[in-house]
């Protein structure tokens, strides 16, 4: 596999500047972080664009992308990407690739236009409640709690904890922190609206979950499978919340495979 | 100066030991500790402490609002300043304060504040507040507006206390077509507000602003804290070209006094020690929930890796014991003298004009703090009223 260095840009959407991740050649994909945002080019992303141009914005208030104070809600962040995609959304638009709270944003994109979206990969994604089977309480988890719920494997787990964020780094997390519960305090992590629109979605969608996803169970896999009405749903096994990092060859060939099956 | 009396009201029969399988005394301690039978009796014990106040010289009480903790039974504190508005006929009664943010229409807190005003015959402080951390854990409200909310929810409330109804308030978080309080508020133009706080300084530039020179409280803080954040709003005044008034400036502190420094500190240990200890335990993540405070707050606190290590208050290794919280000048506990004397100091420093003293925290028992209550009355509080 060869490596691709991706190159750091800003591009803008209206008077807002936005840090861009970008690499690869291919069918375009549009991947919506969670709410951890992106810290570095991973071997899923490097994996993912030995066959696709793969974007990878930082969401407005995450990362090095600039906040603007009119973004106060899911609704609204889904209304900007909108307005992104129809300034760089290539021939034939995106494939949309959300995760967790990314994936959340990604339903009330294509719910709202997919003018844009050729095609819809979840992963690990909030947006929706499923009555009686809650999602764990991520702002009430320290950051050892939080990292034990997060990713399956100990060792994993251990190497995470003994990690020094750089102050840069540890300004970033608080950004991110900050804009997620902006995002996502109240309702938490869902949308009660969304569900009853999503058979408004008509591109291809698939499902993928973390067999142990300690903040989202993966009963939530089955719930967003039957509302997008698809059967492409795949729960991955010795894995929690972060498919993308826990099972990067897995999780890319997923969406590779996908990808192609339903190149236009 | 002005002294007035003020109780948390904590349950005081938390099983301490079991609660400590618990996160924190606050949001997720579950209900099955509190045992109705004792907790109404605590009710009683209180409400009479407090009504107390009037034949002893105070001169007013203080309620305040805390939600779903053992820490403080006063979710609707309102309800307990309109049980001591019966108790009472001169002395003020100060809710210090109401969480504004916390609530979808703020014209509940306006409303229920005129009412009281009204009952009182103008004998209320109206304290506003953003409530702390965890109750945005326990309410669900969006910590990321919390200071939106609380300033537009100020703007409102005072707009409806002081301009003719009915108006409609077209608001960021608050949209009402009929703004029109019944009653009005009896004091005006409108019931004192008091901004009680642990201090920053954009709650001090914004209190001690000349179209509001709102009283400032300082709460729980070390003997430094409260000098800094007494001096920081002198100071402040000063840049708005103005002098503080020691009406603008208070000071909350637990207190207990006895005969010997001995005595006094053996009667209070446990029940100084269990509130800073075991009620008021909370861990960052409560206590700081994302947009509580300021990026640039939460920022210093994160870069400072001794506050990292700290999971917020009342964590296992950072137990205070009563001499650590002595020392710290965070409790006033001994002699009659000791007492006067340290708030003396405070005084000669600052010129505060309010004391506001907790005769009754943690598990401290009736029977010690009736004993309290009368000594502080009769030896300590005469001598601060009369300091000038």
């Amino acid at each position: 596999m060869t490596d691709t260095s991706n190159t750091n840009n800003t591009c803008r959407v209206g008077n807002v500047n936005l840090h861009l991740r970008r690499a690869g050649r291919g069918s375009p994909i549009l991947f919506l972080h969670g709410a951890g945002g992106i810290s570095e080019w991973t071997p899923f992303f490097n994996d993912l664009s030995q066959t696709h141009d793969v974007w990878a914005p930082d969401h407005p208030g995450f990362g090095l992308s600039e906040d603007p104070s009119f973004i106060k809600s899911m609704s609204d962040l889904a209304m900007f990407y909108l307005d992104f995609m129809d300034t760089y959304a290539p021939k034939g638009g995106f494939h949309l690739v959300g995760h967790s709270i990314g994936g959340w944003l990604a339903a009330e994109i294509a719910t709202r236009n997919t003018q844009h979206i050729r095609s819809l990969s979840l992963i690990s994604s909030a947006g929706l409640r499923l009555e009686g089977v809650p999602m764990g309480d991520v702002f009430m988890w320290n950051a050892e709690e939080a990292v034990k719920k997060l990713i399956f494997d100990p060792n994993v787990q251990e190497k995470r904890l003994n990690a020094q964020p750089t102050p840069e780094e540890a300004e970033i997390i608080v950004r991110n922190k900050f804009t997620f519960a902006k995002l996502a305090w109240y309702p938490r992590l869902f949308n009660p609206e969304l569900k009853k629109w999503l058979h408004r979605i008509k591109v291809p969608t698939q499902v993928i979950w973390g067999e142990h996803d300690g903040l989202i169970p993966k009963e939530y896999a089955k719930l967003w499978a039957n509302a997008l009405n698809t059967n492409t749903c795949t729960v991955l096994s010795q894995c929690s919340h972060s498919p993308a990092n826990e099972k990067p060859a897995e999780t890319a060939q997923l969406i590779k495979t996908f990808l192609g099956k339903h190149a236009e | 100066m002005k002294v007035l009396n003020f109780t948390l009201m904590p349950y005081r029969s938390m099983d301490v030991p079991a609660s400590k399988e618990h996160r924190s005394a606050w949001v997720v301690l579950p209900n099955t500790f509190y045992d109705p039978e004792k907790g109404a009796h605590d009710y009683e014990s209180y409400i009479d402490l407090l009504a107390q106040s009037e034949p002893l010289g105070f001169d007013g009480v203080c309620v305040n609002e805390h939600h779903q903790t053992a820490y403080g039974l006063m979710p609707a504190p309102n309800l307990i300043a309109s049980a001591l508005i019966q108790r009472t006929k001169k002395i003020k009664i100060a809710i210090l304060g109401r969480a504004l943010p916390l609530v979808n229409n703020p014209i509940n807190i306006a409303e229920e504040f005129a009412m009281l005003d009204n009952m009182s015959r103008g004998r209320i402080i109206a304290g506003f507040v953003r409530g702390i951390g965890a109750e945005y854990h326990s309410t669900t409200v969006n910590p990321y507006y919390s200071h939106e909310r609380f300033h537009e929810a100020h703007d409102l409330i005072v707009k409806a206390w002081t301009q003719p109804g009915p108006f409609p308030w077209e608001g960021e978080h608050y949209n009402l077509n009929y703004v029109n309080l019944w009653p009005r508020v009896y004091q005006q133009p409108h019931p004192p507000i008091w901004i009680p706080s642990q201090g920053s300084i954009e709650t001090i530039e914004w209190a001690a602003d000349p179209s509001r020179k709102y009283p400032f409280l300082v709460t729980f803080s070390a003997r430094e804290a409260v000098l800094k954040n007494l001096l920081a709003y002198k100071d402040q005044t000063q840049k708005y070209g103005y002098e503080a008034q020691p009406s603008q400036l208070g000071w909350a502190a637990p207190v207990y006094v006895a005969e010997t420094l001995e005595k006094a500190m053996s009667e209070s240990r446990s029940a100084i020690e269990a509130l800073f200890n075991d009620y008021l335990t909370l861990p960052m993540e409560m206590l700081l929930p994302p947009g509580y405070t300021s990026v640039e707050s939460l920022k210093k606190i994160i870069a400072t890796k001794k506050a990292i290590g700290r999971a917020g208050f009342g964590g296992p290794n950072q137990r205070q014991s009563l001499e650590r919280l002595m020392e710290l000048g965070t409790v006033l506990v001994g002699t009659p003298e000791s007492i006067l004397n340290q708030v003396e100091q405070v005084k000669e420093k600052t010129n505060l004009g309010n004391f506001v003293s907790m005769l009754q925290f943690g598990t401290l028992n009736n029977e010690l703090t009736q004993r309290n209550q009368a000594m502080f009355a009769s030896e300590v509080m005469p001598k601060i009223q009369k300091m000038q």
